[in-house]
């Protein structure tokens, strides 16, 4: 069964602006997917209408089987949101934020309790709980609402940008909560803006621009696409420049390092020792960009150009 | 699904919310109504002598425990509500799976509880400088009830439809607070001349007033039944405009 169906979904803001010209998208149950755009591409709009904080022009929305239109009580009960931005009372306690979200779903007061507790501590947050959020760093902040997210036990979990404006370790730490909350078998449609997360924790992605899906594939199908790489090489000792090697593009990224676009075709290999009969001596190699980060531009920019 | 449980929350939320900030809620009636009965009452009532043959300090306590709670009622929903919406907590409720109308009673249920909190305060000042024997408790306690439920209901549209926290201060201020003065919380509409006694009638407080002052001290002015019928169909009236706005997601969706 699908999570999520999205068929023909089509949003016209008042001021004419079409956020989303009519987008079809499925995502399997169990699946960790990844939706990706850059700003103003849609996905805020297709989430919100997903969460019904934005209602749509047009199109369907079919959650777990149930369509949000004619029953949405139980699409909505399948739905658990993190939002982009903090959006709880920074008034209340951290433990009663969550716990009131359970009393939204209809869940009995005992229940709520033991649920409340589960959902913090699986965050880390339980010594934390009877914290005024307002005084919670960032991190704990967005913890928090995934916490508020999961207390009701939702088959769909949506996080629009989970981790925006944490540091790495925290980031991290949040990719493996999530992880596990994903093993045990809450499907995951995440957006970022950090190209390194999707690729590291998403099965699936789909790429929005301008208010359309310009791909939707498996994530190793679409790497595999990628046909040229870029790397940096680190030198043992200076360059005055660039070597000519045929089949590469080499430029001098400074004193001791190498720029090389390397494609499919040639590989790692014969660069080396092409490297090596020239006295270059290499002591590291680096990509040069986040592989999907690389792709993400090639096919935002190739619908760009293809548009214009 | 319970919405007996999503109600539960949303109420005690409310009610819990202006509870923890008493000092902001229940306490500054009390010393503005102690005021109201300490100087029109006491000091300047004592000059004016009757009014529809009771003593003039009787004669302004329902109006003034009355106008506490249209003025708290009102003010609980549109602030805790404006609130919500400015710090985007409403999108707490709106992706969960509660009906409008659980939302919106329960809302409405902190603003009752705060008017008639704020309303037992203000009666048990009025204890100290008056002695007023209950006339009619039924009628006392349903209008108060009918009266909180309906300014909680107007306070609540105000939110939904206010862009800015200016919105919510221009009714209470030029609306509410110059009717219920003109609603003959400190005379008699009688003690008007003719053109001025017609205009008032055509104020909704003044007969809620009235009614409440009847079950208080059996003085009235109007109709007791008009009162009952013209509160109860503005609460239909404004129930049915509530929904309608949540349906349409109005002030709270995009």
């Amino acid at each position: 069964m699908n999570a999520l169906s999205l068929h023909n979904l089509r949003k016209v803001y008042k001021n004419g602006f079409e956020a989303l010209k009519g987008i079809n998208l499925d995502v399997e149950e169990g699946d960790f997917f990844a939706l990706l755009g850059p700003n103003g591409a849609g996905k805020s709009t297709a989430i919100g209408i997903i969460s019904s904080l934005v209602n749509e022009t047009s199109g369907t929305v079919s959650v777990f089987g149930h369509d949000l239109r004619k029953e949405r009580e139980q699409a909505k009960s399948c739905i658990g949101l993190v939002p982009q931005e903090v959006n709880f009372n920074q008034f209340e306690t951290v433990k009663s934020i969550v716990f009131n979200q359970a009393g939204y779903y209809g869940t009995p007061r005992k229940l709520a309790l033991q649920r409340t507790e589960h959902c913090l501590k699986q965050m880390q947050l339980w010594d934390k709980r009877d914290s005024v959020s307002r005084r919670l760093s960032g991190g704990m902040k967005r913890r928090v609402m995934i916490a508020r997210a999961l207390v009701h036990e939702p088959k769909l979990l949506i996080l629009d940008e989970p981790t925006a404006g944490v540091d790495i370790e925290i980031r991290r730490s949040m990719w493996d909560m999530i992880r596990e909350v994903n093993n045990q078998g809450t499907t995951i449609i995440l957006t970022t803006h950090y190209l390194e997360e999707a690729e590291s924790l998403c099965r699936n992605i789909a790429i929005i621009n301008h208010g359309k899906i310009v791909e939707n594939s498996d994530m190793p199908s679409l790497l595999a696409r990628l046909h040229v790489e870029h790397f940096i090489l680190d030198l043992a000792r200076p360059i005055d420049s660039a070597p000519v090697i045929d089949g590469y593009q080499i430029e001098k990224a400074s004193e001791k390092a190498l720029a090389v676009a390397v494609s499919k075709e040639y590989g790692l290999n014969r660069l080396f020792v092409e490297l090596t009969q020239r006295n270059i001596e290499v002591v590291s190699l680096k990509n040069k960009t986040n592989r999907l980060e690389q792709l993400f531009m090639d096919l935002v920019d190739a619908k760009s150009q293809g548009e214009q | 699904m319970s919405y007996g449980i999503a109600y539960r929350t949303i109420a005690i939320k409310e009610i819990f919310r202006f509870i923890r900030i008493w000092p902001q809620t229940l306490l500054p009636p009390a010393i503005t109504t102690a005021l109201y009965f300490l100087i029109f009452g006491k000091l300047i009532g004592d000059r004016i002598g009757t009014v529809n043959g009771v003593s003039y300090m009787d004669y302004i306590v329902p109006g003034v425990i009355l106008m506490s709670v249209i003025s708290h009622s009102y003010a609980n929903v549109v602030s805790s509500f404006y609130s919500t919406k400015f710090q985007h907590n409403i999108e707490e409720l709106l992706v969960a799976p509660v009906p409008n109308w659980v939302i919106l009673s329960g809302y409405i249920t902190g603003g009752v509880v705060r008017g008639l909190m704020v309303g037992g305060v203000v009666a048990l000042i009025a204890q100290v400088f008056s002695d007023i024997a209950l006339n009619n408790l039924l009628v006392a306690i349903s209008i108060t009830v009918l009266t909180a439920i309906l300014f909680s209901l107007a306070g609540f549209i105000n939110a939904l439809l206010a862009e800015s926290f200016d919105d919510i201060s221009i009714i209470p201020n030029f609306v509410l607070t110059p009717l219920s003065y003109l609603g003959g919380v400190f005379y008699s509409v009688n003690m008007l001349p003719g053109i001025w006694q017609a205009i008032s009638m055509g104020n909704p407080m003044l007969y809620m007033i009235n009614a409440f002052r009847y079950g208080l001290i059996g003085v009235t002015d109007v109709d007791i039944q008009i009162a009952f019928a013209m509160t109860g169909g503005f609460i239909i009236l404004l129930t049915l405009f509530c929904l309608i706005l949540l349906h349409k997601g109005i002030g709270i969706k995009n």
